[in-house]
């Protein structure tokens, strides 16, 4: 079991609406986030590209967050879930200075919080908040082990990238290009 | 590379630093949820009520999930609800925002002036409201009679308002909806095909092959329904073709991106047409049974060739004649998107006049993958007595003035309010329920001067916004999240009802719009227009009448029925009489002549901008419908500002740096109240510049809208009347740059 997303950058018009439903499903403070839209744009008029995408902590195969932090507080779980046990967390930061992505910020309570995939959800049968309130059906969530699942074909049929590759952390969100 | 979240937080969201210095922490839940330990809560023990939003008129149904101490929690669309499909956009997500928000009107406010002449508002009891208001209401019907008080409104709660006006004796009524937005399409689809478009627009896109964009920026509004179908056509390969001066989000996944120079858009219409015309790639079999005068149109476009455009939209005659053939290719599933807002620079009734003639030639009209023939459920009317007739309504206020209006015009309303109206119908008192005039209508000082002459001027808001700081009585109305009103009845594909029931208790000393209206017309004697305690009694009734109830609606939220008329689709061969004079679809319309305005659209050139000065584009940012969502909490932590995009070309002539603070001053002087970030961007024309509306608020009251950014509004004076519908053109202002703000101090005193 490995839980991943595969997010279509042609079809993400950048709305945002992941980052709202994020904040009010996990009750994120305002002001904070745990996930947010990227912006790329390349060229000079009237020749442009521009990518838009979603983004997130990638729940890394390979995770220097968790081998710096120094508690035990982040860790993985069932899944490959990278998460921060809040009570754990003395709030070194140290994670937040490791991760390649920014994927990970202080919470005004003083510990680190980051992106769950929405676990408690996904325990219940759930689609993440995010994936599930999308307008364009852009993100798909599942086990990317079994390659019959959604998300498994998606990122089979399609040309796909991760953030960052050269960090050598192994993302396992996947993005359509 | 590092991607570098901060650089997000430029576009998207504010960060962090900047939230934590500007936001009051002051949330009901915040300070809850930092107390407890983390737990997320759980939609087992949720409870949910049925809703549909309002932050914007698409009015998605939803679901409003309460946690377990009964705080409102979130908002998820409701999956039968074929507006929404049960995915709502930011705005209808953050819509938890509008009922945090505490800077909310919380009482009824009356505006008094001291010994001095100073004016404050002060706080009075919701009965002191309603006797001044029933006072004055009986005051101007004695003395000018009940069509001199007008209502502008926006919104569900708007009906209840027209109701009192109806029951009062005053048909004088009008939502910026109309003049300010989608007016010259209405009446323009209305003269072609003999139906307006209405709303949601019955745009087949999921099925569409081809979708041209002129006027649209598609997943920047985000108009839901619409933005979810776009994104399966393209996941079905749909070729789309943006139109635009700037590179919107949409352009960026079209196979054709024609850079339009702006307010030409009407010689690239015609051209089209031209070439479908002459290349004989239309609908040949639909256009010659369904359609009247094509060989008029045939002449009437001769000249308007692609070279002839090219000239004048700077794009490529080749591009021109490519892009037309894509249409002609996928049609009949092509749709020419004929946009929302289009109420640009005063020919507009005749640039959507040929949106509708170059969809009619490509045959998409009422065809699976163009337009579809929605259809609408009915609830029976809640029994009332018979209202009284006015003696005279806004289309007397300048007898023959555009007679394609098909509702009423604000700005006519305006116009009888004005010190400088000389005819027999003055208007001398406004209700304003749910529309910030200040921002929604342009020309600002007309609408002022107007105001200012008025007896007597009742706000009723959520939100304290330019406008109320106009009111004698400011009203606080309860958001959509704690009240009753009728239910949506939308058009779709097929006839669906959607119920409202409040989730909360309403904060503050706020009520529903009903309740307020209920409460007026009991005070002046017209009570039997509101035969009930409680809304929730009529919305039973109605519904029971249609074998449903309140009871059932509560579990379901929404009810599809079946189609009780036509086919979604015209059937091959149908015999079909349209509602026009000819009975066919006029490319040459009778109406037009009838009215005196060309048959046909002809191409006039629009002012142009003159050295150092950009035509000034705004548009929407997905985050945010207008000016009622510019202090929304969830939503100003996405966006909190507009910034204004300027081509790096013009940046470097200027010396301009990227996010440096500039005023802006338009064509006729009118410099802007407060200084916008530039965002220096390949995205936009040379001779344009574009923002986002809805903010640069100038009430101080809005903790999170006050001074952020500029009002696109506030630089639109020079505005250009469309004559079919009296509609107003406001993308005819140019704007130069301030690196420092004039000081206006002196010359006002
Ligand atoms: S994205 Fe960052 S926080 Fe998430 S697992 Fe990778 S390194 Fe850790
Ligand atoms: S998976 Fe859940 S926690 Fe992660 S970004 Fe999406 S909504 Fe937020
Ligand atoms: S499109 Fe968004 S703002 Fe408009 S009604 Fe739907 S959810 Fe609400």
């Amino acid at each position: 079991m490995r839980y991943g997303m595969a997010i279509d950058t042609r079809k993400c018009v950048g709305c945002a609406d992941c980052v709202v439903a994020c904040q009010t499903e996990n009750n994120i403070p305002i002001g904070y986030t745990r996930d947010w839209i990227a912006e790329l744009n390349e060229g000079t008029y009237p020749n442009l590209h521009l990518e838009i995408r979603s983004e997130r902590c990638n729940h890394c195969e390979n995770t220097p967050c968790v081998r710096t932090c120094p508690t035990g507080a982040s860790h993985i779980i069932l899944g490959g879930i990278v998460k921060v046990t809040h009570e754990e967390c003395i709030g070194c930061g140290a994670c937040i200075q490791s991760c390649p992505y920014d994927a990970r910020y202080m919470h005004p309570d003083g510990y680190v919080d980051k992106c769950t995939f929405c676990d408690h959800r996904v325990a219940n049968g759930q689609e993440p908040a995010c994936v599930s309130v999308c307008p364009t059906h852009c993100m798909y969530f599942g086990d990317l082990d079994d390659p019959n699942s959604e998300v498994s074909k998606v990122v089979a049929a399609n040309k796909i990238k991760t953030l960052a590759p050269e960090a050598g952390t192994k993302p396992q969100i996947f993005y359509l290009v | 590379m590092k991607t570098n979240r901060r650089e997000f937080i430029k576009i998207s969201s504010m960060g962090m630093g900047a939230l934590a210095l500007a936001t009051t922490p002051v949330l009901g839940w915040v300070p809850g949820f930092l107390k407890d330990d983390y737990t997320n809560p759980d939609d087992s023990k949720a409870k949910r009520y049925a809703n549909y939003c309002e932050v914007c008129f698409w009015n998605c149904a939803g679901w409003v999930y309460t946690d377990e101490k009964d705080k409102i929690w979130k908002i998820i669309g409701n999956e039968d609800d074929p507006h929404s499909n049960g995915r709502f956009c930011p705005r209808g997500t953050g819509g938890v925002g509008m009922y945090n928000d505490n800077d909310r009107l919380k009482t009824p406010l009356k505006r008094v002036t001291d010994e001095s002449g100073k004016q404050t508002f002060v706080k009075i009891s919701w009965e002191e409201a309603f006797d001044t208001i029933a006072e004055k209401m009986t005051e101007i019907k004695d003395n000018y009679g009940s069509e001199s008080f007008a209502l502008f409104k926006h919104g569900s709660s708007g009906k209840h308002f027209a109701q009192l006006l109806k029951a009062y004796g005053s048909k004088n009524i009008a939502a910026p909806a109309y003049a300010q937005c989608k007016g010259p399409r209405e009446e323009a689809f209305k003269v072609t095909f003999g139906h307006p478009l209405h709303s949601p627009e019955p745009l087949d896109i999921r099925d569409t092959k081809c979708l041209v964009l002129i006027g649209s920026h598609l997943g920047e509004n985000m108009h839901n329904g619409q933005v979810q179908e776009m994104s399966e056509a393209i996941g079905k390969g749909v070729n789309i073709i943006t139109v635009d001066p700037r590179f919107s989000t949409v352009a960026s996944k079209s196979k054709f991106w024609l850079p339009i120079k702006p307010a030409t858009d009407l010689a690239l219409l015609l051209a089209w047409i031209h070439v479908i015309i002459n290349e004989e790639i239309y609908d040949q079999k639909y256009v010659e049974k369904y359609t009247f005068g094509l060989e008029s149109l045939k002449k009437h476009v001769e000249n308007y060739t692609p070279e002839w455009a090219a000239g004048i939209t700077t794009l490529s005659a080749q591009d021109i004649r490519d892009t037309a053939k894509e249409m002609a290719n996928a049609s009949p599933a092509v749709i020419v998107h004929p946009g929302r807002h289009v109420t640009w620079y005063g020919d507009d009734t005749q640039r959507l006049r040929a949106v509708a003639i170059l969809n009619a030639l490509l045959g998409s009209w009422g065809r699976r993958g163009g337009f579809f023939m929605p259809e609408k459920a009915k609830l029976p009317k809640y029994p009332e007595p018979k209202a009284p007739k006015p003696k005279w309504s806004w289309r007397d206020i300048s007898p023959g003035k555009y007679p394609l209006a098909g509702t009423g015009v604000t700005n006519l309303l305006i116009d009888a309010s004005h010190p400088d109206y000389e005819g027999d119908h003055k208007i001398k008192a406004w209700f304003i329920a749910g529309t910030n005039l200040i921002a929604s209508i342009p020309d600002i000082k007309r609408t002022l001067d107007a105001l200012n002459n008025q007896e007597f001027v009742v706000v009723v808001d959520t939100m304290p916004a330019e406008i109320t700081g106009y009111a004698d009585i400011v009203l606080p109305e309860c958001t959509y999240l704690e009240r009753y009103d009728s239910p949506r009845l939308a058009q779709h594909r097929e006839p669906n009802i959607a119920l409202r029931v409040p989730a909360a208790e309403p904060r503050f000393d706020s009520k529903p719009g009903w309740w307020i209206c209920k409460e007026i017309a009991t005070r002046i004697g017209k009570g039997d227009f509101f035969d009930y305690k409680d809304f929730s009694e009529v919305i039973d009734w109605q519904l029971k009448q249609v074998g449903t109830s309140l009871e059932e609606m509560k579990k379901i939220g929404v009810k599809k029925l079946n189609r009780k008329y036509d086919d979604l689709y015209f059937l091959e061969d149908e015999e079909i009489e349209f509602h026009t004079n000819t009975g066919k679809i006029e490319l040459y319309s009778t109406t037009m002549e009838a009215n005196g305005f060309d048959p046909m659209p002809k191409y006039t050139a629009h002012q142009e901008s003159s050295e150092g000065f950009y035509r000034l584009i705004y548009g929407r940012t997905p985050a945010h419908t207008f000016s009622r969502t510019t202090n929304n909490p969830n939503l100003t932590a996405l966006k909190a500002e507009n910034d204004l995009w300027v081509n790096p070309k013009v940046a470097s002539e200027w010396g301009f740096k990227n996010g440096q603070k500039l005023w802006l001053q338009n064509h006729q002087g009118k410099v802007s109240e407060f200084p916008i970030k530039i965002r220096i961007t390949e995205r936009i024309r040379w001779d344009s510049v574009f923002t986002a509306h809805g903010f640069g608020r100038t009430d101080k009251r809005l903790t999170r809208g006050y001074g952020r950014g500029i009002s696109d509004s506030e630089m639109v004076s020079d505005v250009k009347i469309d004559k079919e519908t009296g509609s107003t053109g406001m993308r005819n202002n140019f704007v130069t740059f301030l690196t420092e703000k004039p000081n206006t101090a002196k010359k006002e005193s």
